[in-house]
């Protein structure tokens, strides 16, 4: 499943798309960036409540599908234009992590 | 022999926003330079984890990576305060950062475990006072010599 059809699937909101055909090959949730960035596999859809700028740049390096921000989280302008430039995936949905992992885990089938 | 190739970075003390930002350079450089995804993957995570050591506990410093035919050699250098007990600092979850730095989700202490797990050879030289300095090795594959 590409991230695009994941986002289309899951209802989320599109704050940044730069890479629609990237494959999600699994999920993860975390949210303590360098528990994230270790334990995280290239082609996850990272699942967090985090939005400050550093989310974009733990993302760069490991690699993630995509970044779906949970339960509303505000993320500023500037952390969007960021994730765009860099080439990152960020979708925003109401439903907390739990929920949407649950979701992607029957979406993917694991 | 030629030289080997060789990045360095200043790495500001008081900007979180653009913390990381030298490890994703040279996630970019590597790349355009075709080395293998997982090493550059290494490479990239233990140096940033390395970088944000020295903007959360050292106010800055300097990052060196160093392309030699069979490894790349990562060096993290700051001026500090240093770390008084080394193994404890090592440990998984050992984190003196503060309450600031947690909540935008650093300090889980996981950031020196990650760095040994990424790399091949990792040495820390220390002094309380006086700074940090991390030299981090990654091996290239075989196939990549
Ligand atoms: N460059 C450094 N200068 C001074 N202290 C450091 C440095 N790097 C790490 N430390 C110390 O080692 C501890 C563990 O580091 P780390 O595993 O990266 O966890 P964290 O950064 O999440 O606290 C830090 O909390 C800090 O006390
Ligand atoms: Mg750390």
């Amino acid at each position: 499943m590409t991230a695009k059809q994941l986002r289309e699937r899951l209802e989320l909101q599109l704050l940044s798309e730069p890479d629609p055909d990237r494959d999600v090959t699994g999920g993860y949730a975390g949210d303590l960036l360098s528990w994230v960035m270790g334990r995280a596999q290239s082609g996850d859809a990272w699942v967090t409540i985090m939005t400050n700028r550093n989310i974009v740049a733990v993302a760069a390096l490991a690699d993630p599908a995509c970044v779906i921000v949970a339960e509303d989280s505000v993320v500023e302008p500037d952390v969007i234009a960021l994730a765009c430039e860099k080439g990152i995936n960020l979708y925003r949905s109401s439903r907390t992590s739990f929920d949407l992992c649950c979701s992607i885990g029957s979406l993917l089938g694991v | 022999m030629s030289e080997p190739v060789r990045f360095h970075f200043d790495v500001a003390g008081d900007n979180f926003a653009s913390a990381g930002e030298a490890s994703v350079k040279v996630k970019k450089l590597l790349r355009q330079l075709s080395m293998d995804p997982e090493t550059i993957r290494r490479v990239s995570i233990a140096m940033y984890e390395g970088e944000i050591n020295m903007v959360i506990h050292a106010n800055g410093g300097t990052a060196d990576v160093i392309l030699y035919p069979d490894r790349i050699q990562i060096v993290l250098s700051d001026t500090g305060p240093g770390i008084k007990d080394v193994s404890l600092a090592m440990q998984e979850g050992y984190s003196t950062a503060k309450d600031n730095v947690r909540s935008l989700g650093f300090g889980a202490g996981m950031g020196l475990p990650n760095m040994k797990r990424y790399t091949d050879r990792m040495q820390i030289e220390s002094e309380v006072g006086k700074g940090t300095t991390v030299t981090m090795e990654v091996f290239l594959p075989e196939a990549a010599r």
